[in-house]
């Protein structure tokens, strides 16, 4: 039986008909008749109101990438959704499934330059899995399904719906609908005949297989499926940056993490292995570095779910399409129980070359100033490597994702394909309702930070328990680095004069403390984990320290620096 | 034909879905696009940014109704090398109204272009040459006027072109428009049909899209 309510009330019941219960906003005019809408349904949809809508996005990416859920914003028209816009973008590179909601002004107005009116179709095509306008209230329904079936299946991403003002104000006889399917949309491939039961031949051929794990791992929830395939045939494996989670860090076949600032072993073995098994991950440049001398010895299977990542930037020898979840499960039963020992003992020397160079002196050094690598290690220590780890973009992202430890899925937040600055505040904030029975430590630099930095007003308002690291070097760190590396030492404004963080954090309430001293860390750790709520840890660490190991821009995998000069 | 559906098992040579096919230096070629989507809007628009985004420019593009209701076909030339034109079928074929996308070299299509001419009567009248050239190219003049003649032909590019550029040496055009290419395959093969019925089997009642109230 229908009932005739607004477009607006529409909204509400099909967001909660697709279990919505938490979401991120910031009213304005052109979306207030949903915010009204709203007002009814708060008992049951908790809307966290947050600073800016950048910080909407980013936190509903938080919310869903710890949740495995769809995250949803709602933002007003014009300035309001060209602030998601970033995190849109972000979301798409880094497969979130997300439904960001915006205001427009009504049909009768579309195209004459209204007040608050922007293009959002045509700016948010690009960079979205689909962009809709929702120009009457009976549409509401149907694209809100279809808004969070094309979101979280296959490879999710995020969706926007533009929601004309006429659209929220319209009545409409509201019955809910149940997208879950699309002729044109095929979200789970299918792999070609014999493409299972070739891959398993090539791996049983294989000698020296390195398996490169991505974030379709996690995002399948196949993380048992990829346990017993690598243990059956004892495959080492590498873990992408957004795939670190997938396989516990202490994972015995876990060579640790591919990629520019990654783990010496699994980047020199690429170019060492006969045949590279690729599981969810796209050979993103930060990976391969120059394809040209990308793995050209070995040969290439690609298990993925997007067949458009096939042999789009490393060319490969077998596709094998599908839910990774399935696929992987279908070819461990057709392997052959296996030991590489001698293969993996290969990797022993590079990881006792990185540790006695890199690790060691990063997080236990002897004397100097406070070092990231030891803040991040301690952290990890502290929380038994059971946390959330949520960074942001720079030094203190590679630091944080090569230091901090795994043993649950779902635990790495940052973001890969943009590199978004200010992304860690409020992604921080969004995972705390995304998992909230979990700790959640975010590391910050003392640039990222301030970009977000108003987002410390929701975590007042919400006593959203983020566990803020900020990891202060008065630089902007990894561009700093590039410069004295690539650019003559030529700090061009990377040096920043900043602003007392404990003044700040005490004037939104949350409570903070300053470690200078090494002797002070672990104290203060301990402070920071006791305290119930938020914390702010600012770490004066070493102004001008280097993130390495490094694959130089444009080099290749197995010449990773292990020292700046 | 190249088709992106079936993606995988060992493949090498002169496949085109493996991308590994260019082990051998490949240069530019000519390809022809057939593109199928649902008559949604802004569709054309998502299409063309994956062209952009490659860097790859549009020779010609047509835009119509296809023989099944409600979807759309897209006819786009370009001139590209094998391994891009898999990928921007791919990258095209992702997007969620998207039906398909196939790239074709001009063996495997039958082709054709139209073109107007407006030209100037008096210029024919005075000019035995310009009614000749219209003959020879086997062109229709389907307007006279004291003023200005039409003309329209059908055919290749090269022969349009030709057409063109022999009326125009002899100072008779006055306006002068190509359509973009239209092509239907020479396969056996029906792929949208296939595709579509493959597809209903494992569909559900849901609408394509709301009902028009």
């Amino acid at each position: 039986m229908s009932e005739r309510i607004s477009g607006a009330e529409a909204l509400m019941r099909s967001l909660e008909h697709e279990g919505v219960d938490v979401m991120f906003g910031y009213p304005g005019g052109a979306i207030m008749p949903t915010y009204d809408a709203l007002y009814d349904h708060r008992d049951r949809l908790d809307h966290i109101l947050v600073r800016h809508e950048q910080g909407a996005v980013h936190a509903a990416q938080g919310y869903a990438r710890v949740s495995g859920k769809v995250g949803c914003a709602m933002v007003t028209s014009g300035p309001g959704a060209m602030n998601t816009i970033t995190g849109i973008a972000d979301a798409m590179m880094d497969s979130t499934p997300l439904v960001v909601i915006c205001g427009q002004v009504g049909t009768a107005q579309l195209g004459t330059d209204a007040f608050q009116e922007v293009d959002v179709i045509g700016v948010t095509q690009p960079i979205t899995k689909w962009a809709f306008q929702i120009r009457r209230a009976e549409d509401v329904a149907w694209a809100v399904s279809r808004a969070f079936f094309v979101a979280r299946s296959g490879r999710p991403g995020p969706v926007v719906l533009d929601f004309a003002k006429n659209a929220q104000t319209g009545m409409v006889d509201y019955e809910p609908a149940c997208v879950d399917y699309i002729r044109s949309y095929v979200p789970y491939p299918e792999p070609a005949p014999g493409a299972i039961e070739q891959a398993a031949k090539m791996i049983n051929n294989s000698v020296k297989p390195l398996v490169l794990v991505g974030q379709g791992v996690e995002l399948a929830g196949a993380r048992e499926e990829l346990i017993a395939f690598l243990e059956k045939a004892q495959l080492p494996a590498g873990c992408t940056l957004l795939g670190l989670s997938a396989l516990p860090s202490d994972h015995p076949l876990n060579m640790g993490m591919l990629g520019m600032h990654g783990n010496l072993g699994p980047n020199v073995m690429t170019n060492q292995c006969d045949l590279l098994i690729a599981v969810g991950m796209r050979f993103d440049d930060r990976v391969t570095s120059d394809v040209s001398t990308y793995a050209r010895q070995a040969k290439v299977i690609h298990f993925d779910i997007d067949p458009s990542e096939i042999g789009k930037n490393v060319k490969v020898d077998l596709a094998v399409l599908g839910d990774c979840k399935q696929t992987l499960a279908a070819v461990t039963k057709l392997i052959d129980k296996a030991t590489h020992n001698a293969w993996i003992e290969g990797f022993r020397p590079y990881e006792e070359k990185e540790r006695s160079k890199v690790i060691e002196p990063a997080i236990h050094p002897a004397e100097g100033p406070l070092l990231m690598g030891e803040v991040v290690n301690a952290v990890s220590e502290a929380t038994g490597h059971s946390a959330v780890l949520v960074t942001d973009v720079g030094q203190n992202q590679m630091f944080g994702c090569r230091y901090f430890k795994f043993t649950l899925a779902r635990s790495v937040l940052t973001s890969g394909g943009c590199g978004t600055m200010g992304f860690g505040l409020p992604a921080a904030i969004g995972a705390t309702f995304g998992a909230p029975g979990r700790r959640v430590c975010l590391f910050t630099g003392d640039g990222g930070l301030q970009m977000t930095i108003q987002e410390l007003g929701t975590i007042m308002e919400r006593k959203c328990p983020v566990k803020i690291i900020l990891l202060n070097n008065n630089f902007l760190g990894n561009v700093r680095q590039w410069q004295y590396m690539f650019f003559g030492k030529r700090y061009s404004f990377t040096p920043m004069l900043n602003p007392d963080y404990e003044g700040i954090a005490s004037a939104y309430g949350i409570p903070s403390r300053t470690v200078v001293e090494r002797a002070d860390l672990a104290d203060a750790i301990r402070e920071m984990l006791d305290t119930d709520g938020p914390f702010l840890l600012q770490c004066a660490v070493k102004e001008e320290d280097n993130i390495l190991p490094m694959t130089p821009p444009g080099g290749c995998v197995e010449n990773m620096l292990l020292e700046v000069e | 034909m190249d088709t992106n559906k079936n993606i995988g098992a060992a493949e090498c040579g002169d496949c085109n879905t493996c991308g590994k096919c260019d082990e051998k230096p490949q240069g530019e070629q000519f390809f022809t696009m057939i593109i199928y989507s649902e008559n949604f809007a802004g569709i054309l628009n998502q299409i063309t940014a994956v062209f952009t985004r490659r860097q790859v420019n549009i020779e010609s593009l047509n835009v119509c109704a296809s023989s099944t209701p409600g979807v759309h076909k897209y006819t786009i030339t370009c001139n590209c090398t094998r391994e891009m034109a898999v990928m921007l079928t791919r990258q095209i074929e992702k997007k969620i109204d998207i039906l398909q996308a196939h790239f074709f070299t001009d063996d495997q299509i039958y082709i054709i272009e139209v073109c107007l001419l407006k030209i100037s009567t008096p210029v024919m009248l005075q000019n035995r040459d310009v009614s000749r050239v219209v003959r020879t190219h086997a062109a229709r003049i389907v307007e006279v006027n004291p003023t200005y003649s039409i003309v329209e032909m059908k055919g290749t590019t090269e022969e349009i072109v030709s057409l063109y550029e022999s009326l125009n040496s002899l100072g008779a055009v006055l306006q002068y428009v190509r359509s973009g290419r239209i092509a239907v395959t020479k396969s056996h093969e029906e792929l949208l049909n296939k595709y579509l019925a493959e597809r209903a089997n494992k569909g559900t009642t849901q609408p394509l899209q709301p009902q028009r109230g």
